[in-house]
């Protein structure tokens, strides 16, 4: 299973955090922190692995670390949670993540569900996203009078 | 309210919304806190109001601080207003803010029940798709307990979109109320085949979830999973489905066969899988396999590409536990990414050689890694390498050192590293080598002083929890072996020095106890000497140095000082008197210390009568503070402490209690040390002298100047093996010698195997002591905080009635009527009670269907499984060779020809063939027996024109299958196997022929040779000519022309069989070999040579083989579409269907599956594996046979075999 989704930037802000396990506020912050400080010491040519230490494991932006699964299929789960960012943002950069973290949120949502990896077709989950976006516009819209609309 | 709503929209555009509280927080990059603070107000204040949006939004924002670890739970009940506004865009933000901060502390979650269960049924799949995912996030056992059965239902969704999500959120539902996997499973396992991908893979996802507990549980599913690996495309998918396979192939050894072929094909495909199927350890045991998935990880670990390097190095050492031996030729690659400058992959690789050491190569791995030690940059990987140089030179009981000395230098050699938080680690090495080895204590002894004698270890002590831990055993080594000691004298000073009291406390105490075991043996020196002012001047030091300990801040270290002092300032005024004191204070440390297991404790029994809870002394009112005594570095200790604490009582006083205590720990059963094992035949003579120590081997000196200390033992150890080796081969070569005169030679080479390798010293290492009747090994492996282990749970049991998911109903106002109808689950809370009745009954026979449905899957299973047919549900499908013939054929006795056929008997021939058979027949068959007693009481009913013998082959191969069919109506008449093959006037041959699914193609030919004549057949040879498509198997060395002799005789009258193989290329076509037999017919004339040509008659009916099959299983097989059709009638039968079927099993190896009136459905399977499928139906005087067969060629022959035969009918 996930243990956590996370994503920060290289100075260790925490861009997206998303806990699979139950973790205090103070223990999430000391995970984040932790992964940064491993992650961020590494060189550039190293695997993308890390082995966990004191925390629960390591990761940097673009790769979770964790004990249990095979650890290539997370690799190639993030590659896609990316693009389907990159596919919902429209060249996702950094700003994206930061101003629109709960749209983030919904899209990791439909990827991984309590830790378990619950759809890879990236079509597909950009279909749900799309779907729900529009379902979100129609409420907005509604709020406005509709009658006209309705006739 | 309706001014208030419009002042919250008013207010709300002034409200900051995420976007404005993220660009905020950026814009006061100085004072972020006190911004958020005043956020937070802000945000506190929009929460008050009665607009949802403005909640929303304020929700929002909460859920960003979140992330910036700002505690939100107060917010909680607010987050679930949010989650259950009408409009999915607030409920989202709801359910998003909950999933983030809820978790099953949280105490307003039982509040959301009733909301999740609304959305789970919202008409809208959104609505439900949030509320999953948001419950997947915090769902605790009471929201499981009470929403498992709509998740149950959601799993049948028209929506492949939630039907995914139902199903993956049921595995953490089984995680939190494991009650409802038993009752949930069959739905899920339905999900398996879903005709949604998503879906599909979601159910394998949960199910290699739940397989890490109980995995036989699953191995019923193993055919549908193997299904699903070879056709999905997913990697996703197969990725999970290799890992469950992993976990079941340790169950089921067939199961590897069968994945075989699969996995080597997925091996070939590009990218990383051979690494995800050794990972899963899903590799079969089969040595081609693994030897290809180990050369493919070999290419990966060679790959430039860190990740393929790291992935490779982990799959090895899967491969590794199981398979070291085809690991360990890659060593060199290994020892190669120790160098490598990424730290994970040398750690990987560090974890890869605690596998591939052994006795020979020990030295040299430790060698290498000794030199990592001194290069390693960072602390982490250089206490990684001291632990794993210790865990690979202590693993199995140090089984893979030969030379202690050498491993008591490598620990000195660590204690070197600075800084290292693994001090202790080398402690107790040192102390449980020098205690379990006893010939190298005074080798260890002599080194543990020139520690406690260097400055190094003690200028580190400032460091907490450094390489100082490791004079913690030097000083009880030394102490406690100070017999061995070169120079007791000097050690005493050394650890007497003042700068001893900067080391921590329980280092300090260790040293004080041990002063005084140092003190005793110096004492006994000098008195035996006579030197009595050397024995005062020792004394004189340990009242002139003690005192610094008594005042140290460590109570334990005070206490002990304090004791001492006083004992030894008493063994001073003695000493003035000139008494001998030595024997009296040696006597305090008497005794032999033995190891004991670090679980003995634990393993001691509690004695009868004695309750470990109740107060010996009632406790005080007020609870003293417990002393906080450091952890004890090694388990002994606590044992040892006891006997060594010294008295102020006078040393009469103290001989006394050792005494008594002596008695009592003698009379003790309970005192560890007494208990008596094969092991230690020794302990019944007390004293040191019944310790077996073997002399040290002295062509090994103990110091050579120059090198550091480990590496001279390399090249010692190098030298001696070279000896061993040398003297070896001088023996060998004086062996050969010998054998060469002796001409015969064996063909082995002289290699170097780990065994070759005498250790240099002969150690005893003395096994760890157990009380009486305990196992090393326990039950204490189960882990009580597996998150887990809930799940350990048999799916294979049927359901009981009782096992249902709560379903929520409403409460009766009015008590229910009937006392029954608490029992009855809710779900039937409508029906009226003849109809729970109904139900009841119904459930009761479902429950009998379940079980014969789990017989059935598990017989599925095996059937699926086995290249042979399954064992036990098996009708014997053996084609009994029947010794009697029916029409043209004429009797033949077989050697198993039986007794019984003489009361049947049919004719003078045959009785005295029998006779003769009685006195003659070498090997009576096994089956003899029991077909003797069936004919016998099978025979008596019939009628004497039924000759008996082969009726209850055919019954057998019939009724078996038909279990529960219609009854025998009339008995068929029996039948032989055998046919005739060619006859003349000295021999008769017939022959049967039978396949074996065991040899692929092969058939045997079994033939009854029956002696006609008055000469005896002698010489008897059977030569064939080979075809293309069907030879004959010879001995070896024969040509294709040479006959094969007949094994025996034949005098008048006798008959007997002889079995030849034929193997088969293709069996698609009946055929036909030409033969003849020559033999020698010899009677008191003279003897002849005489032969018989006859033509062999492979039909297609002969390569098949009685295999049971399930309806189920037929089904499928029909099902699946790759099995071509073709089909017969036949006219004018008067047989009855019962005994037609017969006819069809008996002569055409069928077996039935299914019976319905007058239809059948039966089964067959050839030798290659063809599956050949036949529906029987019978019309009025007519038969119609539809077949489907995998070879159409096959299915038309062998349909044209059986109108042959049912032709006849």
């Amino acid at each position: 299973m996930i243990k956590a989704i996370l994503i920060f930037n290289n100075h260790g802000k925490p861009r997206l955090s998303k806990f699979y396990q139950p973790n205090s506020e103070d223990t999430q912050q000391q995970i984040i922190r932790g992964t940064f400080y491993l992650v961020s010491k590494r060189d550039e040519n190293v695997c993308n692995f890390l082995e966990g230490r004191l925390l629960i494991g390591g990761s940097n932006n673009k790769l979770i670390y964790k004990h249990y699964a095979i650890e290539l299929d997370i690799l190639d789960l993030i590659h896609v949670f990316v693009e389907t960012l990159d596919k919902c943002f429209k060249n996702v950069c950094e700003l994206d993540l930061i101003f629109h973290v709960d749209k983030v949120h919904n899209i990791l949502a439909e990827m991984v569900m309590g830790g378990m990896l619950l759809e890879t077709n990236m079509n597909e989950i950009v279909t749900q996203i799309d779907t729900e976006n529009k379902l979100e516009k129609s409420e907005a819209e509604s709020l406005q009078p509709r009658r006209q609309r309705l006739q | 309210m309706a001014l208030k709503m419009v002042k919250g929209s008013i207010d709300r555009m002034f409200d900051k919304n995420l976007q404005d509280l993220v660009r905020g927080i950026r814009n006061h990059k100085e004072d972020e806190a006190k911004y958020i603070s005043q956020c937070i107000d802000e945000i506190k204040q929009e929460l008050k109001q009665d607009n949802i949006a403005v909640k929303a939004n304020a929700v929002c924002k909460l859920t960003y601080l979140q992330m910036l670890g700002y505690d939100i739970s107060w917010a909680a009940f607010n987050i679930i207003e949010v989650m259950s506004a009408s409009k999915f865009t607030f409920k989202r933000i709801g359910y998003l803010a909950a999933s983030q901060s809820f978790h099953e502390g949280t105490d307003v979650i039982m509040l959301t029940t009733n909301q999740i269960r609304k959305d789970l049924s919202s008409p809208s799949q959104y609505d439900t798709g949030v509320a999953l995912t948001g419950l997947s996030c915090f769902v605790t056992p009471d929201l499981a307990r009470d929403l498992a059965n709509d998740i149950m239902t959601l799993m049948s969704h028209t929506k492949p979109y939630i039907r995914k999500k139902a199903v993956l959120i049921m595995y953490k539902v089984f995680l939190k109320y494991p009650e409802s996997l038993r009752p949930a499973f069959p739905r899920l396992k339905e999900k398996l085949e879903d005709p949604d991908p998503g879906v599909q893979s979601a159910a394998v996802n949960v199910i290699c979830e739940l397989a890490r507990r109980n995995p036989k549980n699953y191995l019923s599913l193993a055919p549908l999973f193997f299904k699903l690996m070879t056709s999905s495309t997913n990697n996703w998918v197969l990725i999970k489905i290799i890992k469950l396979f992993g976990a079941l192939t340790p169950l089921e050894p067939r199961l590897g066969k069968k994945l075989i072929e699969p996995l080597t094909n997925l091996i070939h495909r590009p990218g990383v899988f051979a690494v995800l199927i050794s990972l899963s350890s899903g590799m079969p045991n089969h040595s081609a396999s693994i030897q290809l998935c180990v050369q493919k990880l070999r290419i990966l670990i060679e790959d430039s590409d860190q990740n393929l390097k790291y992935l490779g190095l982990l799959a090895m050492s899967k491969i590794l536990k199981t398979h070291p031996k085809s690991v360990q030729s890659h060593k060199d690659l290994i020892l190669q990414c120790l160098d490598d400058k990424d730290e994970s992959i040398r750690l990987r690789a560090l974890d890869l050689l605690y596998g591939m050491v052994s006795k020979k190569n020990l030295m040299e791995i430790v060698k290498k890694l000794m030199t990592h030690v001194d290069k390693a940059e960072g602390t982490t990987y250089r206490d990684e390498l001291l632990t794993k140089i210790i865990d690979i030179c202590s693993q199995s009981n140090y089984q893979y050192i030969t030379n202690f000395e050498w491993y008591i230098s490598i620990l000195v050699e660590l204690t070197r590293l600075e800084g290292t938080r693994h001090g202790h680690l080398i402690a107790a090495q040192m102390l449980d080598v020098a205690i379990r080895v006893k010939a190298i204590r005074k080798f260890a002894v002599s080194q543990m002083s020139s520690l406690l004698d260097s400055a190094h270890l003690l200028a580190s002590s400032t460091q907490r929890n450094g390489i100082c831990e490791v004079l913690y055993a030097a000083a009880w080594i030394c102490g406690e072996f100070s017999e061995h000691l070169q120079e007791p004298h000097h050690t005493l000073e050394a650890m007497l020095r003042p700068k001893v009291t900067t080391l921590p406390g329980h280092i300090q105490a260790v040293y004080v106890q041990n002063v005084v075991k140092l003190y005793a043996s110096i004492l006994q020196q000098k008195e035996q000497a006579g030197e009595a002012e050397g024995a005062q001047a020792v004394t004189q030091l340990m009242v002139d140095r003690l005192p610094q300990f008594v005042q140290s801040a460590d109570l334990e270290v005070q206490e002990r000082a304090s004791c001492i002092l006083q004992l030894v300032k008493h063994i001073q005024k003695l000493q003035a008197k000139d008494v001998p004191v030595a024997e009296e204070v040696s006597a305090l440390f008497a005794g032999e210390l033995n190891p004991v297991a670090p679980k003995a404790q634990k393993k001691v029994p509690v004695p009868e009568g004695l309750d470990l809870d109740a107060w010996i002394n009632e406790p005080l009112s007020d609870s003293e503070s417990e002393d906080e005594r450091p952890r004890a570095v090694f388990h002994e200790e606590e044992q040892r402490r006891p006997k060594h604490r010294p008295s102020e009582a006078d040393e009469e006083e103290l001989a006394r209690r050792r005494e008594a205590r002596k008695q009592e720990q003698a009379n003790n059963p309970f005192y560890i040390k007494s208990s008596p094992s094969p092991q230690k035949r020794y302990q019944d003579t007390p004293g040191v002298e019944h310790i077996p120590v073997v002399q040290i081997d002295l062509s090994v000196p103990l110091k050579v100047p120059g090198l550091p200390m480990s590496d001279q033992y390399v090249k010692l150890e190098e030298e001696r093996r070279h000896q061993q080796k040398l003297e070896k081969d001088k023996r060998r070569k004086k062996r050969k010698e010998k054998e060469k005169k002796g001409k015969r030679r064996h063909g082995s080479l002289p290699t170097e195997s780990d065994e070759d390798i005498a250790p240099a010293q002969q150690v005893d290492i003395v096994t760890e002591e157990m009380p009486e009747n305990a196992l090393p090994s326990d039950e204490d492996d189960k882990d009580p905080n597996d998150p887990y282990r809930a799940l350990d749970i048999d799916l294979d049991k049927p359901l009981a009635d009782s096992e249902k998911l709560p379903i929520q109903k409403h409460r009766n106002a009015e008590t229910s009527k009937s006392p029954e109808k608490e029992d009855v689950p809710v779900a039937e809370k409508k029906s009226k009670k003849p109809k729970k009745k109904e139900k009841k009954h119904k459930e009761k026979g479902r429950d009998k269907e379940k079980k014969k449905e789990k017989e059935k899957k598990a017989a599925d299973l095996d059937f699926w499984l086995s290249t042979t047919p399954p064992p036990a549900p098996a009708p014997a499908p053996a084609p009994v060779p029947s010794t009697e013939e029916v029409g043209v054929n004429a009797v033949t006795a077989s050697k198993d020809e039986c007794e019984d056929t003489k009361t049947e008997a049919q004719g003078e021939e045959d009785d005295a063939e029998g006779q003769e058979q009685d006195k003659k027949s070498p090997k009576p068959r096994k089956k003899k027996h029991k077909k003797e007693k069936e004919e016998r009481t099978k025979g008596k009913k019939k009628s004497k024109k039924q000759p008996p013998g082969s009726e209850e082959a055919a019954g057998e191969a019939a009724q078996e299958p038909v279990q529960n069919g219609a009854p025998e109506e009339e008995p068929l008449p029996p039948e032989s196997s055998y046919s005739l093959l060619a006859e003349n006037s000295y021999i008769k041959m017939t022959c049967d022929v039978r396949g074996s699914l065991q040899e692929d193609s092969q058939v045997t030919v079994a033939i009854v040779l029956e002696n006609r004549s008055s000469s005896v057949l002698k010489g008897m040879e059977l030569s064939v000519l080979d075809s293309l498509n069907a030879r004959m198997a010879r001995p070896q060395g024969s040509s294709v022309h040479d006959g094969v002799p007949v094994p025996f005789q034949l005098p008048p009258g006798v008959s007997n069989e002889a079995q030849f193989v034929f193997t088969i290329q293709s069996i698609v076509m009946a055929q036909k070999l030409k033969g003849t037999l020559s033999f020698i017919a010899k009677n008191d004339e003279g003897a002849t040579q005489e032969k018989l040509d006859f033509r062999l008659h492979f039909s297609c009916s002969s390569y098949l083989i009685t295999t049971p099959c399930y309806s189920d299983a037929f089904a499928k097989l029909l099902e699946s579409g790759d099995l071509s059709m073709s089909s017969v009638k036949v006219d004018g039968i008067r047989m009855s269907f019962q005994n037609l079927l017969a006819k069809i099993c008996f002569h055409h190896h069928f077996s039935v599956v299914e019976r319905v009136d007058s239809c059948a459905s039966m089964y067959s399977r050839s030798i290659q594996g063809h599956h050949v499928c036949l529906l029987v139906k019978k019309g009025e005087n007519s038969v119609s046979v539809d077949g489907k067969c995998s070879d159409s060629t096959l299915l038309s022959n062998l349909l044209e075999e059986m109108k042959a035969t049912l032709a006849k009918c």
